[in-house]
Order: C-alpha cells, then structure tokens, then sequence
C-alpha cells in the first residue's frame, strides 16, 4: 500500500494553479453544473450591476454595498477553488501517469505464423493485432500474454518497482500498455484501441475529467435545490410584508440573508467530495471505474473474501509434530525433517523451519548424508529420503498406511510381525488424524522403515489481526462469508478461527456466482474480489467487484474496481473509503443547514431594526450594528468554505462503531455543531471587523 | 400556569396513547381486509358498494392509477358541493328558507370541504340549509377524511410490501375508511353527543323572548351528527360560526374533552397502523414520539402565555391569565390545549378566538401549521405529510452511518428526493406568497381588523390556515371577497392536492424497491435519536422558511406589547 504518493493538502503546487482554476471556473457552463454555486453567482452579477449603477449615480451605502458584492464573489471562488485544490491533487497523479503513455513503437506480428514482425506506432494498433514484445520494450497497449512468459515492470501503475511474472495461460496473463518487459519475451493479444488503454482510464477518473454524478449525489442536488427555491420563497416575500409594516429592504441586504441561507457550503464542497472519495481510492492504489461503484462500497452488507490470500496466509504451514506411544516428539520431528529436506514446497520448508525452531535440530546437508530423495508423485502421495540404508517416508495418512503394511520395504524384515504388532499403533495414528482433521487441518503420516512414527500437522495460518478486522466489519453490519476450496471440515475450523460469519466450503465459479444472485435476491450488496478469468460472472455480478492487478483481461473488465496491488485485504479499506465519502457529504449538509439558525439571528434583526427596533432583542450575539451583522454573516459563509476544504478532501474519519452511534456522534459533532459554531464565528467577525473599522 | 390545567393535559394525552394500540390494531385490520366485530354487518354492505363501482378489493392499482381515481373522486365532489351550495334555495330542508350561496363563496365553501380544511367564510346558521349542511358539508366531512386515511394507508404499503408495483386500490381504501372506522365510532358519538346536550333536529329555528322581552331567533339543526365527523375527520367546519365555542356545539368540559381526543385519536393510531403493517411498532412510536415532543413543547408555550397574560392588563390591576376571546367553561387551559390540538392536526375547529389569544399563544398554531401539520396531523395527511419530512430527515442525516440513505429498507433516491422536496415546497409557496401579494394589496389589507403586526398576523393566519388545509381562522379578518375566496380556495387546493400527488409518487417508487434487510450498519429508525433527528428536522426544514414572517407577525407584536403598545 503506498501511502507514501499521498500529497499533504496544504501543498502549494496544488493551491498555487487551484487560485487560477478558481477563476476559469467561473465559466457559467462549468458553474450550471453546480444549481447553488450557480445561483450565488448569478445573484452576485445582479448585485454587482446594482452596486455599479449606485456607483454612476451616487446612491446607496456604497462602502458597505461594495463589501458585500466582494464577499459574495468570494464564495463563488471559494467554491470553485475547493473543486480546483481536489482536482488538482488528481492531476498531480494523472501527470505522472501521462509521462508513461509516451509514443511507443511495436513490433507487430503479421501472417499466419506470425513469424516476422514490422514496426508500427503503438497508437496505430487495433484491437485483436497480436505483437511481440521483447526484453527492454515497452508494452504498447492493454493486452492479454498469448504466450511466452516474462517478467515485467509494472512500477508505473503501481508504484511497486520489483518486477510482476506475466505469462500466457493462468490468472497472469494480462499486462497494461506503458509497462516495461525486463526479461524474455511475450506475444501479446492488443484488448484495447489507443486511447482507451488502462492508463488512458485511469488518467481520465484520477482527473475528474469524466466524473459523472453519483446516484446519490444527484438526490442530494436535488434537495439543496430544492432549499435554495424555499429560501427564495423566504426571502423574496420579505420585501412585501416590511412594505406592509411601511419599511423597506435594500437589495443587498436580501440578497445577503438568501446567500447565507442556502445551502451554499455543502453547495460548493459537494464536488470536491466526491473527487476527493475517488482520489482516496486511486491513493490507495485501488482504482474504481465509477463513482457510484464507490457508493456501493459504503453500502456493501456481505463480503465474499477468498480464504488463501486473504484469511489465512497462504499455503500450509506445518505446526506440530504428533508422534504415536513409544516415539519420542524428537525422533518423530528428526525424521520427518530428513523427509522434507529436498521437499521445496513450502509445506515441506515449513517442515524443517518447524523442527528447527522448536527441536533445535539443524537443516543437514543432502549430499554430505549420501541421500537419495524420493520425490512426490500423484501415484504414491509420498514423498521421503533414503540413507543408510534406512527409508523414511512422509505423506497422506492412507498412502504411508498403505505403504507401511504393503511390505514393500526396502530394509526392513519381518512385515507380519510389524504389522500385527502395529495394528494398535494404526488404530491409535488414525486416531490422531481424525483429530487434526477435525480440527481443520492436515495431517502428514511420518513412517521410518516400515515403522509409523506420528502424524506432522499442517495447518492454514490465519493472518495476524484478521479476526479483530472482521469483528470490526460485524460492528459495521457487514457479513463476511469465506470463500475456499477445502472441504467442509477444513473450512469450519478456518472460519471458527478466523472469525468469520458463514464459509462457502469447496467452493466452484458456479456456486460463488449463485451465492452472490441469492444475497443480492435477499436485497443485499455483495463485494469479492477476484483475479481468475472464472472470477468474471461473479465479479460482474457482485455490486463491488474487485479485480486483482495481476489477474487476466476478463476479471479486470468484469470488476468496477481494480487493485493496483492485487491484496485482497484491501476490501476491507475500499468499504471504509465508500462509508467515509457519504459520510462526508451528509456531515457537511448537516452542518451546512444547521448553520442556518444563527445567520438569522443576525441578519433578521439587522433588518427589520429601521422599522420595528424591538426586534433588537434577537440579537442575542450582540453584534455591533445592523451593518455589521450582515457583514459578518456573508463573510462566516464565506470563509467557512475555507475551513471545511480540509475535511471535505480528508473526509470524516469513519469510525467502526454500531450504525446508531456513529450517528449520535455525527449529529452532535455537525449538527449541534452545525448550530453552535457560526454563533462564535459570526461574534467573532463582528468583533474583528468593527475593530478594523470596516464599517 | 396551574396544576390542574396540567393534570387535564396530562389526562387528555394518556386517553389518546391509549387508543393507540386498540384503534391502530383495529385500522389495520381494516385495511388489511380482515374480519373485525363489525364485519357482519357491514361487509355485505362494503361488497354491495363494490359491485356497484364496478371494482374489487382485489383489483389494486398503479399508483397513477390510484391518484388519478383519488383526483377525480374530488373533482366530483367539488361539483356536486358547488351545485348544492349554488342550488339550496330550491332543495329541500330549508326551513329557515337560506338563499343561494354566491359564485366565489360557494367555490371557496366547496374547496375547503373537498379539502378537508373547512375554512368558513361565511356562518353556518346564517348561510346553510339543513340539506347543504347534511348531504353537501357533512358527506365531504367523511370522504375528505377517509381520501386522507387512503392516501396514507396506501404509503404505509409502500413500505411494508417487500416489492410489487401496486399500491391498494383507492375505492377500496376510501370505502373502507368510511364504512369501517368514521361511520361506526361517527354513530356513537353523536349519541354521545346528544345525550350532553348538543341539539340533533330537522326542525325551525327557534324564537325566544328573553327577560328583556326582545326576541331572539335561536339557530338549531342536525349539530351533534356533523360535530362528530368535523372532529373525528379533523374537518373543523362549525354547524354554527361560533364552531366549538357555541354552548350547543361544546356544551361542556366533557364534550370539549370527547372533542379534543377524537381530533388526535385516528392520527394517532396510523402511526400504530404503519407500525404494525412494517412489522416493528416502535417504527410508529417513534414518530409518534416526534409528533408528541412538538405538541407538548406547543402545549407549553400556548398555555404559559395564555395563563400568564397580558402585563399590560396586570398594570391596571386585572390579574390572571388572558381570557380575552376564551369560553369561561374551558379556562385558559383548555382552550390553549384545544388550539394547539386543532392546529397540530389539520382540524381548524376552535372553542376560542385565536386571534384574542396573546401574541406568543397565536403563535404556536401559526407555527403547528407551518410545519405542515405533522404534529399528529390531519387523518392521513399528518402521517403523509410527516413521511415527507422523514424522507428529508434520513437522506440527510442517513448519509452519516456511511450508507446511501434508506428508510425501513426501502432506498431513498433522486426521485423521492425530487417529490419530498416537490411537496415541502408547495407549502412556503402557498402560504408566504400569497401572503406577500395580500400584504400590499390594497383591497385585501382593507379586510384586515386590525393595524400593525397583529393584522400582518391575520393575514399570514388565513393563508396559513387554507394551504395547511386547517380552517381555522385568526378572526379579525374578512375574508368573504372575491379576492380572499379565490386564493384562499388556490391554496386549499395546493396545500392538498400537490402533497398528495407527490407522496403518492413516492408511495408508487418505493414499493417496486427491493427491502434491504437491517443490520448493525442500518440508521435505526425506531429510537430516540430518531425521535430527536426528525423533530431538528421538523424545526429547520419545515419552520425556518417561516422565521421572518413570523418576526414581523406574532413576535414583533409580543415585543412592542412589552414595550406597551397594543394593536
């Protein structure tokens, strides 16, 4: 996970051209996007051109009315700034992307051997062309390795510098246009035109260029549009009820209650949101093909989390050694690592790791022992050494069994007697087994010359701290669901451990894909990830479909998430990342609504005082005149814009904590906040700018 | 503020949470189609009704479907009550020989029935024959109310089925509404009625010679079966103009009492019923509960100004609390109760003058109606109109738990979001701004009674009233001009009409969405953090709109009252 491209947020290379950005967004095509900024603006030009009359014609209060057209033109720009500081911390990252989509040259393969090759622009392939890609070149597009194996650098995608393995066949064999091929050679089947590569993509979402709105963020536009028409409605009234009272309103001061009324702070963070939510992600090196997948992470109710990889550590790991009556622990663990010590596999490593740490005996020298090792094979399930005349043997319960009462011993003599005397030794082995079975793990027969020594226990390690995550996502409402091809036994031990919610035991493509159709029939959101071309229906069914950067072609296409660094784990973040943006964008409405309480209690009063002068008494702040009041409001409106550009980038901090009390905690933050907050501001401003003597 | 006008509170709201659970249990088996006590009789009747309407309970609808049969069931009701209002003096029943109503007034008069608001422009006794009163009034009393209870019954379905595309059936609904719940307990309290004293007769007014020796006409006619269904529908419409502050439409504490619980008793049990049909009745607690801290802070406020009176008035030596406009029988307790009561749920009914009321007392209704009537409501429409805002309340605070917003499974998206806001809308629209066109017209300021801040109060007060579909009226105000019948009638139509299609919108979108199962991530609806959320909600959304009006209306008048000034 490379945190390390995260950029602070008070950068300067981003703030410096988001000052610029500030201004050429005030292009009413780009403002329309946004109903509330746009309706601040248009707002500000009829005030603007109001205060430039007063200004020919010599009315007005034009010292203050001069004030307050520049305040509201700076919550414009505020706005258009906090989107330009979001989208320039994306450019940072597309800009570095850019550099690797440099003009290549390929070399493709033409006629039906495909022998010989001719150089082309890379920007002139189609899809379908096959090309070859040799130790040194760049990889001109987005393809799928039809053979040939390579290592490849993949440093510009991911960040990551070590070289990736990427071979025809088998879940490897997708590599990304603007890669590096280190060593050997691939024939590569080009899946995407020029344009619109895996870089070209990502450079487009990390940009906001073709950010689209979210689902949710439509409704939520809708709604502050909507308050924006009510506050309209409040205020375009005013006029005719104060001419009744036979008082009349200036313009401006109107026009600054219906700015500070409507939702203008989560107006004009709303975008930034949401760029920000993506830009998490990307930085996060998970890269999701829209933004509503991202919303469908925060709402994800079951997660299907592959068990290798992700639950446990990987492969099996051998944890003890259970010898049968009349064996000693040391003699058992002494043969069994003579067994294992050509074994390369990482059960066989982990064999003589074991007896290493545990019985202090050291790893011997193959050679210098004059052994012979006897590989595996699928006909014997056994593997083992020969020395000194002596044979051991280790391998599945049944076939050492086998072996041991089938006579065929090298050595030994009497195999009657061994076996009539060993039959408790049998009962007493399989006894063992069944335990460790049960138990979810493997068991590994240890014989020496025909004699069974004891059972080596291999066991799947479950990842360090697993268990508190998924206590964790319980806490979150999520149900986690563990997918493994063990049989049954296996995987309810694993998922007992690893403190799982249920586990899809011997599990096929088929039966996840229906696992997945019958969650979502229950109406429930489902996440995988997945990295297998068999992965594709699933991760296409799955609502967050998460596909490994190593994986093929299919499941990258099948998945609306890619992650960089293809770590299953990160799941488990991209959900916390989707909570966090939504989140976010409800805590600023919130506040932002919230806020609305006190602005009246400083603009009402300041507005009525000419006519009804008791209406003084709901100036409870205390603000210095009805001049000031106003002031202070617009200017709190403004700057508050400022002050949330931070957290509307950062995102509130989500919390796994029940949905109940995450509320409790978020209303009582942004709402009682939301309602406290501009009461000081708003004091404060007045008592600045009365000292400065602004008006 | 004394103890025994708390205790009375305090007995008139635990009568009412009892009804809940029995009533609500009751209602839902209504609209569930079960079999209650009273099917035997009425069952057949119900099957009669359908056979005759060509339809059939099992017949459900669209909910295009369902509004278009609801809009033009109204649209005919507008008419027929047109054409009575318009035709009375040659009917029959009119032994106090009425004149036909005028165009505007007969416009405004059947609006305002059709709606449920029965605002009256006009006195009953003065104005209505027994007939207008009986078939034309009395008759949109009860269908008024049961299109409310349809419309709510058929939301509530929105998010108890699981998925599906129909809603109910509106002629279902509405039939059952009427036949089921109104006419029954309807029938019980006018006996109940009569037997304390309310007048129940076809026949002439009365004269009287009193100790004077002059002569006085004295008003009677069928009062005690119209007083029933005006409050049990939160209808309001008086037999006489005096409404429930007239000695034979209110005789005493306890028909004020049997008043004020059946104005909240239906209301109150569909939070039960919406309760039952999602499975979880602490879902309508819950509402029920927001509903219930905005009346008793209201109660509060109304009582504590009522009770504390008018300074100005103690200055001279009069102490007490304001009993200026108010009933000696009912006190200052009372008729704060009552008006709170009647604004809180789209009633309009009244046992005192609202407008005599201190200027914080009045204010309270102004700001129960505002809200849009959500505290308790109208039957039906309190319900509907409190979804609205919990619709706004879970987007809103929803997006916080870190899920996309849903209530009771049911996601909330752009297009609830379109009609929530489409209805919360209408309100500010019809109130502030035909208030504003009022405020300085010159032939519609000449209506009011009143200079200064309280005649700005009137004015704001009827326009309230008319588009919250209340009814009730500040007094002071004349408002039998072409120019106050029309709009007052445009915003009775608003008020009803553009909450209703829009929740019937949302009503039809919810129920084709998939229920998503709660869990431990789920915004959990039914507790006081709920309560809490929806009540901020409530307050924000719904009344900041209405601050500087207010300012200039009640608040302003309290102001310059403390400072000595009287309008």
């Amino acid at each position: 996970m490379s945190q390390s491209k995260s950029a602070s947020i008070l950068d300067s290379r981003i703030l410096i051209p988001a000052i610029g950005g500030a201004f050429t967004k005030l292009d009413p095509r780009a403002l329309a996007r946004n109903p509330v900024m746009f309706v601040v603006a248009t707002v500000s030009v009829l005030t603007t051109v109001l205060f430039l009359r007063d200004l020919l014609t010599g009315g007005g209060d034009l010292g203050f009315s001069f004030q307050i057209n520049v305040w509201l033109w700076f919550t414009v720009l505020f706005a258009n700034f906090a989107e330009a500081v979001a989208e320039g911390r994306g450019k940072a990252q597309a800009d570095s992307l850019r550099k690797t989509r440099t003009e290549t040259q390929a070399k493709l393969l033409s006629g039906s051997d495909r022998a010989k090759y001719t150089m082309v622009s890379g920007t002139s392939l189609k899809v379908n062309d096959v090309v070859i890609v040799e130790a040194g070149d760049i990889i001109p597009s987005d393809g799928e390795v039809i053979e040939g194996v390579a290592s490849v650098n993949e440093a510009a995608i991911t960040g990551e510098s070590a070289p990736v393995i990427r071979e025809s066949g088998g879940d490897r064999s997708a590599v990304t246009g603007g890669t590096q091929v280190l060593s050997d050679w691939i024939r590569v089947r080009i899946t995407a035109a020029a344009g619109s590569t895996f870089i070209d993509r990502m450079i487009a979402l990390v940009e906001g260029a073709e950010r689209q709105k979210t689902p949710n963020e439509i409704a939520l536009n809708i709604l502050l549009a909507g308050m924006t028409l009510i506050f309209v409605l409040a205020t375009a009234t005013i006029p005719s009820f104060a001419a009744y009272a036979g008082g009349s309103i200036p313009i401006i001061v109107l026009v600054a209650l219906f700015v500070t009324l409507i939702p203008t702070t989560i107006g004009a963070l709303l975008s930034a949101i949401g760029i920000a939510g993506m830009d998490r992600l990307v930085r996060f090196n998970v890269l999701a093909m829209s933004g509503r997948a991202v919303e469908a992470a925060g709402d994800v109710d079951t997660l299907l989390l592959d068990k290798t990889g992700t639950i446990t550590l990987g492969n099996r790991q051998a944890t003890a050694f259970l010898p049968v009556r009349g064996v000693t622990e040391q003699e058992l663990a002494d043969a069994a690592q003579l067994a294992s010590l050509a074994d390369e596999t990482p059960e066989g490593r982990s064999i003589t790791v074991l007896a290493k740490e545990k019985y202090a005996i050291r790893a011997r020298d193959m050679a210098s022992l004059q052994a012979t090792f006897i590989p595996f094979t699928a006909q014997t399930r056994m593997s083992g050494v020969d020395l000194e005349g002596s044979s051991i043997r280790k391998g599945a319960v049944d076939a050492v069994l086998a072996y041991v009462s089938s006579g065929s011993l090298p050595v030994s003599g009497n195999v009657a007697i061994a076996a009539g005397v060993e039959s408790d030794t049998v009962r007493e082995l399989r006894a063992i087994s069944e335990e460790i079975a049960k138990a979810g793990a493997t068991p590994l027969a240890v014989a020496r010359d025909g004699k069974l020594l004891g059972i080596i226990q291999l066991k799947d390690i479950v990842k360090g701290g697993i268990s508190e995550r998924f206590s964790e996502l319980r806490r979150m409402g999520i149900r986690t669901v563990m997918i493994t091809g063990d049989n049954p036994m296996t995987a309810a031990a694993i998922a007992a451990e690893a403190g799982v919610d249920d586990f899809l035991a011997q599990a096929t493509p088929e039966m996840k894909l229906s696992l997945i159709r019958e969650e979502q029939a229950k109406g429930k959101l489902v996440a995988m990830c997945g990295d297998g071309t068999n992965d594709a229906p699933a991760l296409a069914q799955a609502d967050v479909g998460v596909a490994m950067n190593t994986g093929t072609v299919a499941a990258r296409e099948a998945g609306n998430m890619v992650d960089l660094d293809s770590d299953p784990t990160k799941l488990i973040e991209i959900v916390e990342i989707g909570k966090q943006l939504l989140m976010t964008r409800g805590a600023l409405t919130t506040f932002s609504i919230a806020n609305d309480i006190a602005k009246y209690f400083a603009i009402i009063p300041a507005m009525f005082l000419a006519f009804y002068p008791q209406l003084g008494v709901l100036n409870i702040m205390g603000l210095a005149t009805p001049q000031s009041a106003i002031l202070s409001a617009i200017i709190f409106n403004a700057l508050i814009i400022i002050a949330l550009i931070p957290l509307s980038l950062r995102g509130v901090k989500y919390r796994a904590v029940g949905a109940g009390a995450l509320l409790s905690r978020n209303l009582l933050v942004y709402g009682l906040g939301g309602i406290i907050v501009p009461f000081v501001g708003i004091k404060a401003i007045d008592m600045a700018i009365t000292a400065v003597g602004l008006v | 503020m004394t103890l025994n006008g708390w205790l009375q509170i305090l007995v008139f709201c635990g009568i009412v949470l009892a009804l809940v659970k029995p009533l609500g249990a009751y209602m839902t088996k209504v609209f569930s189609g079960e079999r209650t006590f009273l099917s035997f009789v009425l069952a057949p009747v119900e099957r009669g009704l359908y056979a005759l309407a060509g339809t059939s309970e099992r017949e459900e609808q669209h909910w295009s479907a369902y509004a278009f049969s609801m809009l033009m069931f109204n649209l005919l009701g507008v008419l027929l009550l047109y054409a009575i209002l318009r035709l009375q003096a040659v009917l029959p029943l009119n032994p106090a020989g009425m004149a036909a109503v005028p165009p505007e007034l007969s416009f405004n008069t059947a609006v305002s029935f059709v709606t449920n608001t029965n605002w009256q422009n006009y006195g009953g006794e003065s104005t209505m024959s027994y007939l207008t009163q009986m078939m034309g009034l009395s008759v949109q009393n009860f269908i008024s109310a049961a299109t409310g209870m349809a419309i709510a019954v058929a939301l509530i379905r929105a998010f108890s089925r699981a998925s599906g595309k129909a809603i109910g059936n509106f002629w279902v609904d509405m039939i059952r509404s009427t036949l089921y719940i109104l006419l029954p307990i309807c029938i019980v309290l006018t006996l109940v009625y009569v037997g304390l004293g309310v007048p129940q007769t076809f026949g002439p007014y009365v004269d009287a010679t009193t100790l004077e020796g002059a002569k006085q006409t004295i008003a009677l006619g069928p009062v005690a079966s119209q007083l029933a269904v005006k409050m049990l529908g939160t209808n309001g419409g008086g037999f006489f103009n005096a409404n429930s502050a007239h000695p034979f439409e209110n005789p005493d504490a306890i028909s004020n009492l049997i008043q004020m619980v059946s104005i909240f008793a239906i209301g109150a049990a569909l939070t039960n019923v919406f309760g039952r049909m999602v499975g979880n009745q602490r879902q309508g607690w819950a509402i029920l509960g927001a509903m219930g801290v905005l009346f008793i802070a209201g109660v509060a406020v109304t009582y504590w100004a009522e009770a504390a009176g008018n300074p100005l008035m103690h200055a001279f030596g009069l102490q007490g609390g304001n009993m200026e406009g108010k009933e000696v029988r009912f006190g200052t307790a009372m008729s704060s109760l009552f008006a709170v009561i009647t604004t809180a749920a789209s009633c309009g009914a009244v046992n005192a003058m609202h407008g005599s009321f201190t200027a914080l007392g009045g204010l309270i209704p102004l700001i129960n109606m505002q809200l849009g009537e959500v505290i308790v409501g109208g039957v039906g429409a309190g319900f509907y109109g409190i979804v609205l805002f919990i619709v706004v309340a879970v987007f809103v605070a929803g997006l916080m738990v870190g899920r996309t917003p849903e209530y009771l499974g049911k996601k909330i998206e752009a297009k609830e979001m379109k009609m929530a806001v489409l209805a919360v809308l209408c309100l500010p629209l019809a109130m502030l701004v035909f208030a504003a066109v009022a405020s300085v017209l010159p032939s519609a300021v000449a209506s009011i009674g009143t200079a200064g801040p309280h005649g700005f109060s009137e004015i704001l007060y009827a326009y309230t009233s008319a588009a919250a579909n209340n009814g009730s009226a500040f007094g002071g105000l004349t408002g039998n001009t072409p120019w106050y019948n029309i709009t007052l009638g445009i915003g009775m139509l608003a008020g009803r009409f553009l909450v209703i299609i829009p929740a019937l919108a949302i009503a039809g979108s919810l129920v084709t969405k998939k229920k998503v199962p709660a869990s431990a991530g789920t915004f959990p609806t039914d507790g006081p953090l709920f309560v809490g959320l929806l009540v901020g909600t409530i307050l924000i959304v719904g009344g900041l709109t209405f601050f500087p009006a207010l300012a200039l209306g009640p608040v302003v008048e309290h102001l310059v009252m403390i400072a000595g000034q009287t309008f």
